[in-house]
């Protein structure tokens, strides 16, 4: 069916398109068109682009105003705040320059149009008129890089002392996650040790893995600084939490890291979306395989005291699958038992 | 500006014009050394793809705007790739995205667009008999249409082509355990860009040593049109960028097929670990992207220069700033091999890598606005034709605009961290670059087809054409940019499991109802074209009333371009509109001395120089009948 309609159409479509061809030039044979150097459609043409000016600056000015809410996502961490300035100041500048330039590209088109008594005038250079063209671009955009370079050094500098760490590890097609417990230091890894009960390829014989525990989803403090640290067990992924404005690869061999203070918590954010079902959501960024679009993990931000008790109460690996712990020194042992 | 140059060529095609060449169709169509020729061997295969690449395109476009839709009726064509619903398989879907990208940036935008109107133009614009090197010119276009067949090949194996993303980052491009495109698909498209390095490298030599050596009496450097300024460069960048994609190649064939690991480390995958250790993923970009960002100009600089002419010719009046024109061309050619990593801000690499990459970037938007000035400022108080061409070219002028400015976001590390790989780019780049390059490429086509054809295309269908295709392309692209700054992110299968991505399907279908329609615009050209190539009206022999040198050639220029000596160029080819003169051109062969009343004081006084020029030269042409 879908095909016979398809036909049905192309069928049509060429037969409109030879007709209003035919007729034409046609026409055009008659008018003796082809003769002059501009034609009517000269007009007609000069004409649509300020058509398409009026047109298409009114549908731009009218979606953005109109939807603004729904592309803006609400941003939940400090350095976000910062970025989505610097990306406003950027959309206000360029928007300046892209409403200039175009006006002016589709209006002198109308106003200059072809006249037979008329002479373009020669205008082939002017040095000062070049120099300034040259100058000012630079200059707006020294300031915009600037402030830009100053953002980037602050959100990549290193992560604070006190940071919540957090291990994010990519793989096809999940994210997987582990806590450094008490100690709040990461256990040594190995992906050779990588097995069925051991994803992340924690090695056991380091006392720092002792009280790792994996989580399903991502819980952090609200206010607090949070150091992602990132990795990848098989191909390239990219942590992406929109919210947060946070975007990091994970690299298989050479572990990555983010750092960021979240600013509303979970139930805050509902609050303000409206949406008693909201969550902050990492995705993956960096094509990875079939599974791609579906990488999805949940983080929770919630209260600083609600996140202590919440930690207090995870289990470790070891705890959770003592059989991880075999051949390992026994007051090693006991710490993890603590 | 010395009118004096070098009259070597002189003896070099005296035995030329002699003998007729009789071509049989194999040496004429096939295996022909004729630039004309293989220049239109470029666009036709050109073209091919260029509905290939688009039609995947619609194909994922289907998927992504209307993902409850059953494709059932693609069947015969797509056979194991749709499910027993009839919905795309999502591996299925990345190999498309890969091919689109693949098909378009380097056979369509590299090969149609700098093959065919280096190849066609540049002998002819400077004035010369053919490239450098006919052969190795022929070389050129043979290699790139075996690699053609290579990659078409692989659209049709079972595993299906390469499915990593046109930059096929390893390690998922290197191992089949991850993406099954990475067996055989994977291979297949390595040849298959080898090859066309190969072509590209051949045809750049050819196009530089063409450009510098054989260019006419008189055309000396800051004679040049801009569009041969624009391929000369354009030769220079891909000769210069392009090996290094072949190291990045062939180092990613050892750690597919030899066991080493350039690029893979520290890997546990399908319940194995693999033994590579101290690789890093990171150097490949890097690599890629080394070639990767200065394709971006390879791409868009011949578009570039295509409408400098067109505009300056349609407009009658010359380029505002040739100078500056060209500065900023050298500038952008120089500028674009170290601005590569700004499309790694967030890949992990060294932060403060990040800051230099993010000024050097951003100094690269100086010479592109003052491209964008300029164009804009030779509009203004012109007497503007609107041919089909000058529609594209100002067409191109708004994707400049509207694809650059959002460059200054991206190129912005901190602001690239939220936007990095969402459909902000994806809109981004298929503006400036994508569709930029391609209206540019459509310009070309619809200025040089009587020259290439010796008959006009339709001006009316050429109009029908370019609002369709100038609206649609806005209607495809625009959207994007909400969609991309609500952060939704490239190369998705489908949005609907995330919560943050999961509105806009309505703008989604829209966006894909638009391509369907610019997709089915561009058979109104492809009639147009190849109607016109038989049928359409008898060209005159300067349709267009230019100044340049291709012009003066005759009607269906034979093997060898002008029937007797080649032509002198006394001017450059802007002089358009002089005052005093009473045609509004004047084209590079008339001289100075033959148009007292519109010289301008400085070139009153080369009047002299080339007046002794010409004397010279005379006495040496009656020395040389007297010798016969």
């Amino acid at each position: 069916m879908y095909g016979f309609l398809i036909a049905v159409g192309v069928l049509l479509l060429l037969s409109i398109i030879w007709m209003v061809y035919r007729i034409q030039s046609l026409v055009s044979v008659v008018k003796g068109s082809n003769k002059k150097i501009a034609t009517g459609s000269n007009k007609v043409n000069a004409i649509l682009f300020v058509l398409f000016l009026l047109g298409t600056g009114f549908l731009m000015f009218w979606y953005s105003i109109k939807e603004f809410d729904n592309y803006e996502l609400p941003v939940a961490s400090e350095h976000g705040v910062v970025t989505d300035g610097l990306f406003w100041v950027t959309m206000a500048v360029t928007g300046v320059v892209f409403l200039i330039t175009h006006v002016l590209l589709f209006i002198f088109p109308y106003k200059y149009q072809y006249k037979e008594d008329r002479k373009a005038t020669f205008y082939p250079d002017n040095n000062k008129l070049e120099i300034i063209w040259t100058l000012v671009p630079g200059v707006v955009l020294a300031g915009l890089v600037i402030t830009g370079w100053m953002a980037w050094s602050d959100i990549t500098a290193p992560a604070p002392e006190n940071a919540h760490v957090v291990e994010i590890m990519g793989s096809q097609f999940q994210w997987d996650i582990r806590y450094p417990g008490k100690d709040n230091v990461l256990g040594d890894y190995d992906y050779r040790l990588t097995s069925a009960t051991n994803a992340h390829g924690v090695d056991f014989t380091d006392k720092n893995a002792m009280d790792d525990f994996p989580s399903p989803v991502v819980v952090i403090p609200k206010g607090e600084p949070v150091l992602f640290k990132i990795r990848a067990r098989d191909v390239l992924h990219s942590v992406f939490a929109p919210h947060m404005r946070l975007k990091m690869d994970a690299v298989p061999g050479m572990p990555t890291r983010f750092w960021f203070v979240p600013t509303k918590t979970t139930a805050e954010m509902r609050e303000e979306t409206g949406n008693p079902e909201f969550e902050y959501e990492i995705a993956c960024t960096e094509i990875c395989g079939r599974g791609h679009f579906s990488m999805r993990k949940i983080i929770q931000v919630v209260e600083p005291e609600e996140y202590q008790k919440w930690f207090a109460e995870q289990r470790s690996f070891i705890q959770m699958n003592p059989s991880l712990a075999e051949g390992i020194p026994a007051e090693a042992k006991e710490l993890a038992e603590n | 500006m010395s009118t004096a140059s070098v009259a070597s060529h002189e003896t070099a095609h005296d035995d030329h014009h002699d003998h007729e060449h009789h071509d049989n169709f194999v040496t004429k169509y096939i295996f022909t050394t004729d630039h004309k020729m293989i220049g239109k061997q470029f666009l036709v295969t050109g073209i091919f793809w260029a509905l290939i690449g688009g039609f995947l395109s619609i194909l994922f476009r289907l998927q992504l705007g209307f993902p409850d839709m059953s494709l059932e009726f693609l069947r015969p064509l797509l056979g194991g790739w749709l499910d027993e619903a009839g919905k795309l398989d999502p591996t299925f879907y990345l190999a498309l995205v890969t091919m689109h990208g693949t098909i378009m940036v380097f056979f369509v935008l590299t090969a149609g667009l700098s093959g065919t109107f280096s190849n066609f133009l540049i002998p002819l614009q400077i004035g010369a008999r053919d490239m450098a090197s006919g052969f190795m010119n022929m070389l050129s276009y043979w290699f790139f249409f075996a690699s053609g067949v290579v990659m078409f090949i692989s659209l049709f194996i079972p595993t299906g082509p390469a499915g990593g993303g046109w930059v096929v980052y390893p390690p998922l491009s290197a191992l089949e355990q991850a993406i099954p495109g990475s067996g055989l698909g994977m291979t297949l498209w390595l040849v298959a860009m080898t090859l066309f390095i190969a072509s590209s490298l051949l045809g750049g030599i050819n196009y530089i040593t063409t450009v510098i050596n054989l260019r006419t009496k008189g055309m000396s450097f800051s004679r040049l049109p801009l569009t041969i300024w624009a391929f000369f460069l354009t030769a220079v960048i891909g000769l210069l960028s392009f090996p290094v994609l072949v190291a990045a190649a062939l180092l990613l064939i050892f750690d597919r097929s030899f066991g080493t690991s350039f690029y893979l480390s520290d890997i546990y995958i399908n319940g194995e670990a693999l033994p590579n250790t101290g690789g890093s993923p990171v150097l490949y970009q890097h690599l890629f992207w080394f070639l990767g960002h200065p394709e971006v100009y390879i791409v868009l600089l011949p578009a570039l220069g295509i409408t400098s002419e067109v505009i300056a010719t349609n407009s009658r009046k010359p380029i505002f700033g040739y100078k500056a024109m060209i500065i900023s061309m050298l500038g952008i050619t120089i500028l674009s091999f170290i601005v590569w990593a700004h499309h790694m801000f967030v890949s992990g690499m060294n932060p403060f890598l990040g800051s230099i990459f993010m000024f050097l970037t951003l100094i690269i938007a100086v010479p592109s606005a003052v491209k964008v000035f300029n164009y804009l400022t030779t509009l203004w108080r012109g007497n503007l034709i609107f041919t089909p061409a000058m529609l594209f070219s100002i067409g191109l002028v708004s994707f400049f605009i509207s694809g650059g400015l959002t460059g200054i976001f991206l190129g912005n590390s901190a602001i690239d961290i939220q936007l990095h790989d969402t459909y902000f780019v994806v809109a981004h780049f298929h503006l400036v670059m994508g569709s930029a390059s391609f209206f540019g490429l459509l310009a070309g086509v619809y200025h040089w087809f009587p020259k290439m054809f010796g008959r006009m295309m339709d001006e009316k269908l050429g109009y029908i054409h370019f609002w369709l295709t100038f609206v649609g392309v806005y209607m495809v692209f625009f959207p994007m940019h909400y969609i991309g700054i609500a952060g939704f992110p490239r190369r998705y299968y489908s949005w609907t499991n995330f919560e943050f991505a999961n509105m806009y399907t309505d703008l989604n279908m829209f966006v894909s109802a638009a391509a369907i329609i610019t997709f089915a615009a561009q058979f109104i050209f492809l009639f147009n074209f190849f109607y016109s190539m038989y049928r359409g009206r008898k060209a005159t022999l300067n349709p267009w009333r230019s100044n340049t040198l291709e012009w003066t050639t005759p009607l269906h220029p034979g093997h060898g371009n002008w029937p007797g000596e080649i032509p002198t160029v006394y001017r450059w080819p802007y002089d358009y509109s002089k005052p005093g003169a009473e045609e509004d051109f004047i084209p590079q062969t008339v001289p100075l001395s033959a148009t007292p009343e519109s010289n301008l004081p400085h070139e009153q006084e080369q009047v002299k120089l080339e007046m002794e020029i010409m004397k010279e030269e005379e006495e040496v042409l009656v020395a040389n009948e007297s010798k016969h």
